[in-house]
């Protein structure tokens, strides 16, 4: 994983609630290998007219998106089905990081394990952030991570980022969590055997 | 030993029961009993394999084709594509590679694996269950830690069979009274959702009780299980009793006779003590549950079906008003249209949420002895139900009911396998998602049980079911 400490950036504004991970990534690509790249999947729907070319309306298509590397979302975001290509979609995009109200629970630990940071911010605030953005759309937002702080443009504030300790420790460090985990292999071998020992039906 | 004797909820005796060691940051590292795989599972196994590295616990493990097969028939040939055909094969691939149990595109225990885990007596009361489809949340029903991941944790269960993860906070969803005659768990949750909305239970583990839950079958309580995900919650559960326990006995992956006492004295201290806390509270009084049916493009969008299509002006934010107006242009519909009489153009009746026997059986009491006047499908949770179904008449009447009897998988639920809704087509549908493009680009969507759905079938039009 890629480790992730201080990211700033202009911002893509992508509107919707309950933005499902269909919409992020439609099922008919997730069976891609991901040598190929996912971010050509990206809102591939959504960005895209009926015949396929890139609406010059949806917000990611602007030019002045080209170079963005964050994204701000409506509440519950990447609700809907576990694949994680959502969050290959957006980390091949070259997204590295999300601010929104609230995400969903499979796609919010997906991101995490991808180095895609996904911060909440109080509802309140990402819609002064959307109104400061339409009229200054070239203001900069960066997510530090290192401080554990979102620093919006403007008068609009610092904002501590929530994360637990765990995850956000293994982001700044781009930390291996299987490798991590092996280390505690001692433990994990003296439960398993008390376990099945007591529930010998599940080494069958 | 003050802690130990504190009352607990379900959800903290199962997670203490399988807490491996608490990082001094806060995450548990959770001991996971059972990891289903499906072919989506396939870029663990290209993770495991750059590594290196083997599944650690091949019989913990199981895995079922279920995402991308045809159900127009069982052989690979029947894919809808060659590269559909590629994820089946790739699938049993891997499962060969990795030792593990697997349940393919021929095999009878084969099926949608939330129907086939409990089916077989691999969800059991106690567990903790991991699989990457977020419908994992079905097994809790059995009263087991049940909940969806992504790969890279599909990876790190298959490597450690342990997973990170933060507790969540808990959530009771009491549904008092007895539900009215032809009303479902579907409608139940269709209520739930529309009342604490699609982000409703984020953060939480909910567990369902009281009366209409307790008098509730297996099959009724997956049904519940299987939709809180839509909810946003983590999981669902609820507690084994005594149905839980006879549903689960004598299934090939449950304890033994020999060992079912043992099994049942464990099991009988799985339900949150009396006293237990719960981080929130909600109450539903079953009893005034109508038949319900979506109108938009996500779950919550649920009315009765004798209400009307909302107007976006009466939703509270500007958010809300802007995506139920983006929802009214996608599915073609004015504010204040009547659901009961809107026209469909077609059935469809499977998926995790609503295949089992018993909403092939409440299908099949609608249908019998009518026609459907518009194209249907109904396809069969697993093998095995659809072996019974035949068994017990029910295909017959859904064939004469016109209906197509196919093999079973997600189908068009998911829409991967080649099975979908064509642009622009309007589908009454028992499955569980009415996203934007989910049953294929351009189709609309309108969730309702199984009943509902039949009754659709018969009138071409979203029909109320206790008038049939």
């Amino acid at each position: 994983m890629k480790a992730f400490t201080r990211e700033t950036s202009t911002v893509v504004t992508i509107p919707g609630v309950n933005c499902d991970t269909d919409q992020i990534i439609p099922g008919r690509f997730i069976k891609a290998d991901r040598a190929q790249g996912y971010g050509q999947f990206l809102f591939h729907d959504i960005r895209r007219s009926e015949t396929g070319e890139l609406d010059p309306a949806f917000p990611l298509n602007r030019p002045a998106a080209a170079a963005a590397t964050i994204l701000l979302v409506e509440d519950n975001f990447g609700c809907g089905s576990s694949r994680e290509g959502a969050v290959y979609a957006l980390v091949d995009h070259g997204i590295r990081a999300l601010i929104g109200p609230s995400f969903g629970d499979i796609f919010y630990n997906n991101a995490l394990k991808n180095g895609l940071v996904p911060v909440r911010l109080p509802e309140a605030d990402c819609q002064r952030l959307v109104q400061h953005l339409a009229a200054f759309p070239d203001a900069e937002v960066t997510v530090d991570l290192a401080t554990g702080e979102l620093i919006l443009p403007a008068d609009l504030g610092r904002h501590p980022i929530v994360m637990n300790d765990f995850a956000r420790d293994c982001i700044l460090r781009g930390l291996d969590e299987i490798e991590m985990t092996f280390t505690y292999l001692e433990q994990i071998e003296a439960f398993e055997k008390a376990r099945i020992g007591s529930h010998a039906w599940l080494d069958r | 030993m003050a802690q130990a004797s504190a009352p607990r909820t379900m959800l903290g005796k199962i997670w203490d029961a399988h807490e491996i060691l608490r990082h001094p940051s806060g995450p548990s590292l959770l001991y996971i009993d059972r990891d289903m795989i499906h072919e989506g599972s396939f870029h663990a196994f290209a993770d495991l394999k750059r590594r290196g590295l083997m599944p650690r616990r091949p019989k913990q493990i199981f895995g079922v084709a279920d995402h991308y097969v045809p159900t127009r028939g069982r052989a690979l040939a029947d894919a809808a594509s060659p590269a559909i055909a590629t994820m089946i094969e790739t699938f049993d691939a891997n499962m060969e590679w990795g030792g593990l149990r697997h349940f393919g595109l021929k095999s009878r225990e084969q099926g949608i694996v939330h129907v086939v885990a409990p089916e077989q007596g691999i969800t059991l009361p106690g567990l903790t269950i991991v699989c990457s489809d977020s419908h994992t949340s079905t097994q809790g029903a059995l009263g087991a830690i049940a909940f969806g991941i992504g790969q890279s944790e599909n990876a790190h269960v298959l490597a450690t069979q342990t997973l990170w993860q933060v507790r969540p906070k808990t959530m009771r969803v009491t549904i008092d009274g007895v539900l009215p005659q032809g009303i479902t768990a579907k409608d139940v949750m269709l209520f739930l959702i529309g009342t604490i909305g699609a982000g409703g239970a984020g953060g939480h583990a909910i567990e369902f009780a009281g009366q209409a839950v307790r008098n509730m079958s297996i099959e009724a309580r997956l049904t519940l299980c299987n939709m809180s995900i839509e909810a946003a919650a983590r999981l669902g559960m609820v507690a084994p009793d005594e149905i839980t326990f006879d549903y689960v006995r004598g299934r090939t992956f449950a304890p033994s006779e020999q060992e079912w006492d043992v099994a049942l004295s464990q099991w009988r201290e799985v339900p949150s003590d009396a006293d237990a806390e719960f981080d929130r509270e909600v109450h539903i009084d079953g009893s005034k549950i109508a038949p319900m049916v979506t109108w938009g493009t996500s779950p919550e969008d649920a009315v009765a079906i004798d209400g009307r299509v909302p107007e976006p002006a009466s939703f509270e934010g500007e958010e809300k008003r802007k995506a139920a107006a983006r929802s009214l242009e996608y599915m073609d519909l004015a504010p204040g249209t009547p659901l009961d009489g809107l026209k469909i153009d077609r059935v469809f009746i499977g998926s995790c949420t609503n295949s089992r026997i018993e909403d092939l059986r409440s299908a099949a009491a609608i249908l019998k002895g009518r026609k459907s006047v518009v194209p249907a499908i109904i396809v069969p949770g697993s093998t095995e139900v659809k072996a019974q179904a035949e068994a017990e008449g029910l295909a017959r009447t859904f064939q004469e009911a016109g209906f197509e009897w196919r093999d079973s998988g997600c189908s068009m639920c998911a829409a991967l396998n080649g099975d979908f809704v064509n642009p622009g087509e309007r589908c009454a549908s028992t499955s569980n998602r009415n996203f934007v493009g989910r049953q294929g680009p351009g189709a609309r969507t309108h969730l309702v049980s199984p009943a509902m759905a039949a009754a659709a079938a018969i009138t071409g039009r979203l029909t109320d079911v206790r008038r049939i």
